[in-house]
């Protein structure tokens, strides 16, 4: 009998993992214990859920996502919801040496013990990282494989809008918002326990396809043609649905989680009291994937952000608040919340953070509130394109005066440092696109330094690599290869560079486009890009969203030995254009969008025009509010007095 | 141009508190800087008066003493705080502990009423439990390592590797005679007192003394707590309470 075997089903592990942990980094990132965990008796519940983000807990602990549904999950009470991050290489390998498990940090139990073990995907960076928490849990990696006694695996997040790429090892993929999917999932399971199991594992998973709640891929054939493209993908059992629709929560009012936030003891990316204040965007830039799968707009009140905020410092003691969402300045009732929320913070130590903010949705009044208590987070801002042309072509209608204007304002206000964001590798951009940047950033610094009065003030631009990601109107678009992509960005930096009078103001940060093109090929990619997955894993791909241990060459000569029987290559999935008739492989995922629409919005984008924004200009039918019968749910309420916040006892005599 | 703080009213400290707490369980695994951010939440949670200081980035008023490495357990850690107004430590105890995750928990509170506190924690009274290790074993290695009137051990430091005796900050090392876990008799424990110095010589360095002069490698890694720090008491075989003092 192995260690493993002997283990009671649900039992704590934790002495086994304790004995390992004075001999790894930061081992307080493993024993839990955070302000706010919930552990619950492993026999109170027939429905038990592991819940990961495949990164690092540094990284995954502040997850918005992943909170929301361990709360929405705990909440129930014939279910558990507990949590696990990837293990760091020098764990994970004295892990392998003693036999110990992939575990959660809530009460140390065995992940494989787990009835459903979801993942939330932000990238396609973490698929090794699942592969190495399946592994490490003792569950097979290929889904094929698992038996009744394995848990049931289940991809969410943005990345699961593209599933295939890891259909081979996921038992199915929530596509959209997870706070009421994880509920119907947990209700399918209790459903199939009550029933004695029906039809074992297969059963459970046919009753998950045929309710539309995830999208299982064991039931989807992929046929190809001779030259590569997909020729169709059709479902093998007459009840599941030929497209798998998204899920929109709508009435965030009614949805205020989370509503005690996780302190962790280890530090991590973000320590913030953060308030999703609206999810969705319908700006329209045509290569952001987020704006377009998450729509319609749909706002939280100015009283409910109000509570959550009041009832969430109290619960945690975090002296930064951060007003979330895709472009936090555009809620309708911005100036009142953060004039509102200064006004109740002042003299508190608390400030106030908007960590997206549109440049024409700037003003002085904001930053004035955004500062009032001293304290300054930094200001970004993200143009995106460097050109007037490049913009168009995006559809980030931003001209270079409100730039200009906007981090005027703000140099005139105090802030003496400015971040810009752009992108390197947009569709139809030449090198002049890009080096207008430089000269875009050189004009920032001369009309800061009027705003300012002083010399003292910087700039620092910092770009990424553009990966064409599915549900977009630039899905078909050739992602530019990075060879070119670093050419481009030599020029830009020399440009910066040879500029006596600006050019030491302006700081420049930017990744090569190596690991764009893995990403790209995970973004766009088909169930044989699995096999590459497998292959990288298999040699040693760990954290790939980590510069220090992502490894191109790997990546490279994984996808040779993977893809040799196939008439498709790397290339073929990243630097190649397609056409309108080509079969994509997420077509049957429903994100809503008219695949009509996102084809005029891409022939758009080479015209160079623009489109608008439907909270504001008539709708321009992307489709989505029609096929999932959905409207936009934006205010202002007209409230600007916050509700009462919550009365604190006193430790003073 | 030189930038110049900002105005601000900020209150002044009106009473010190010295604060006793415990570091327990897998939160042993806590660093002195994970402790830091979680008190200082705390101290918000329980809304706490705590005073500022003056600047661009003010910094709530607590100073810290002594804190034990991270792995290692404590029941007596201490910290001193500024309030601005007068507050009740039976209170401040409570609703600190209430807000603090559990196994981080304040023990103890006082007014503080003398100067000098931290020259008054003298020494540690550290329990240390080596799994897998027999008492004889262990008190033989004990017996050889007070044999000696010094032991030099390396430690990487800040500054680089730093050789430093290990021997004679340790003023008193006995071999319970006690099991750690009933059923478990293979586990040894010591009990030392070692005196502050620099560098302070901590457990980890007392282990890796024991290894030096009798080579001892305990099989899993060794358990080590915190008992007490305080004034050395007169017979060098324990620690007295820092606090007494400041109860008058």
């Amino acid at each position: 009998m192995t260690v493993m075997d002997s283990r009671v089903k649900g039992a704590s592990i934790f002495n086994e993992i304790e004995a390992l942990l004075p001999m790894v980094s930061k081992p307080i990132q493993y024993v839990g214990g955070e302000l706010n965990a919930v552990v619950k008796p492993w026999e109170s519940t027939d429905v038990r859920w592991a819940i990961m983000y495949p990164d690092a807990y540094e990284v995954g602990a502040p997850n918005q996502g992943v909170q929301i549904l361990y709360e929405v999950i705990n909440e129930l009470p014939n279910a558990l919801a507990e949590r696990t991050y990837s293990i760091w290489p020098d764990l994970e390998k004295l892990m392998r040496e003693a036999g110990v498990p992939q575990f959660t940090v809530d009460a140390h139990r065995s992940v494989g013990d787990f009835d459903l073990f979801g993942l939330s995907f932000s990238t396609e960076l973490g698929y090794t990282n699942m592969l190495t928490a399946i592994d490490l849990a003792g569950i097979p990696v290929y889904a094929k494989n698992r038996t009744i006694d394995h848990p049931v695996v289940i991809a969410g997040g943005h990345a699961a809008f593209n599933p295939e790429p890891i259909a081979d090892f996921i038992d199915a993929a929530v596509i959209g918002d997870g706070e009421e999917a994880v509920l119907k999932l947990t209700e399918l399971v209790q459903q199939w326990k009550n029933d004695g199991q029906p039809g074992g594992r297969d059963g459970l998973l046919l009753s998950i396809a045929t309710s539309g709640v995830a999208y299982v891929p064991k039931f989807y054939d992929v046929s190809y043609l001779p030259d590569g493209r997909i020729q169709r993908v059709v479902p093998t059992n007459p009840d599941v649905p030929w497209r798998v629709a998204k899920h929109t929560l709508m009435d965030l009012d009614a949805w205020p989680y989370p509503k005690a936030p996780l302190v962790p003891l280890a530090e991590t990316v973000h320590e913030r009291m953060s308030v999703e204040i609206f999810r969705g965007c319908t700006r329209g830039c045509r290569f952001c994937q987020a704006g377009m799968i998450t729509r319609p707009v749909r706002e939280r009140s100015i009283s409910t952000v109000a509570e959550m905020i009041d009832n969430g410092l109290c619960k945690t003691g975090y002296q930064e608040i951060g007003l979330l969402s895709l472009s936090s300045a555009d809620h309708s009732e911005i100036a009142e919340m953060s004039k509102a929320l200064a006004d109740r913070y002042e003299g508190d130590q608390t400030s106030l953070s908007l960590p997206s903010t549109r440049v024409d949705a700037f003003n002085i009044d904001l930053a004035n509130e955004l500062s009032r208590n001293g304290r300054r987070s930094g200001l970004t801002f993200a143009p995106e394109g460097g050109s007037e042309r490049m913009r168009n072509v995006i559809n980030k209608q931003v001209t270079e005066e409100d730039l200009i204007r906007t981090v005027s304002t703000a140099y005139g206000a105090g802030w003496r440092q400015v971040k810009l964001y752009f992108m390197c590798g947009l569709p139809t951009e030449t090198d002049e696109d890009v080096l207008q940047i430089a000269a875009l950033a050189r004009e920032v610094i001369r009309a800061g330094r009027e705003a300012a009065g002083t010399k003292d003030i910087r700039c620092t631009i910092s770009i990424g690599g553009f990966i064409p990601k599915p549900h977009t109107p630039f899905q078909w678009a050739a992602q530019l290869d990075h060879e070119t992509t670093d050419a481009r960005l030599r020029k830009l930096k020399e440009a910066i560079r040879a500029d006596k009078q600006f050019g030491k103001a302006i700081g420049m940060r930017y990744h090569d486009g190596k690991p764009g093109i893995v990403e790209g090929l995970l973004s766009r990619g088909d169930r044989r890009v699995g096999k590459v997955i497998h292959q990288a894993w298999l040699d040693g791909a760990r954290f790939d969203g980590w510069s220090e241990h992502f490894s191109y060459e790997r990546w490279m000569s994984a996808a040779e030995v993977a893809l040799a029987d196939e008439s498709v290559d790397v290339d073929w999935y990243t630097t190649r254009e397609r056409q309108q008739t080509e079969v994509l492989p997420w077509d049957h995922i429903d994100s809503g969008l008219d695949s009509e629409w996102l084809w005029e919005d891409w022939q758009a984008a080479i015209a160079e025009t623009g489109v608008g924004d439907c909270r504001w200009t008539p709708c321009t039918d992307c489709g989505v509010c029609d096929q999932m019968g959905t409207d936009i749910q934006v205010g202002p309420t007209g409230i600007t007095e916050l509700p009462m916040p919550i009365v604190r006892p006193s430790v003073v005599n | 141009m030189a930038r110049t703080a900002p105005v601000r009213d900020f209150a002044p400290t009106v009473q010190k508190l010295r604060l006793k707490y415990a570091k327990r369980g897998r939160l042993r695994f806590s660093s002195h800087r994970d402790f830091q951010r979680a008190f200082e939440r705390a101290l918000r949670r329980a809304n706490v008066p705590i005073a500022f200081s003056t600047g661009f980035s003010p910094h709530p008023k607590v100073s810290y003493n002594n804190a034990a490495p991270t792995g290692t357990a404590s029941e007596a850690e201490y910290i001193e705080i500024g309030v601005t107004v007068e507050c009740d430590p039976d209170r401040i105890r409570l609703a600190l502990d209430e807000a603090l995750p559990p196994g981080l928990d304040i023990v103890d509170a006082v007014v503080s009423n003398t100067p000098d506190f931290a020259a008054r924690l003298e020494a540690s009274q550290w329990r240390l439990e080596f799994p897998g290790v027999a008492h004889a074993e262990l008190s033989t290695v004990v017996e050889q390592f007070m044999d000696q009137a010094e032991v030099l051990v390396e430690r990487l430091m800040k500054t680089g590797i730093r050789t430093f005796d290990a021997r004679s900050a340790v003023v008193f090392a006995e071999v319970l005679d006690e099991a750690a876990t009933p059923g478990d008799p293979e586990c040894a424990i010591l009990a030392l007192v070692v005196r502050h110095s620099t560098p302070a010589v901590r457990p980890d360095d007392v282990l890796a003394a024991l290894r030096r002069v009798a080579d001892l490698v305990p099989p899993t890694p060794v358990r080590v707590t915190r008992l007490a720090q305080g004034p050395l008491a007169p017979d060098g075989q324990g620690v007295g309470d820092p606090f007494a003092l400041d109860r008058g």
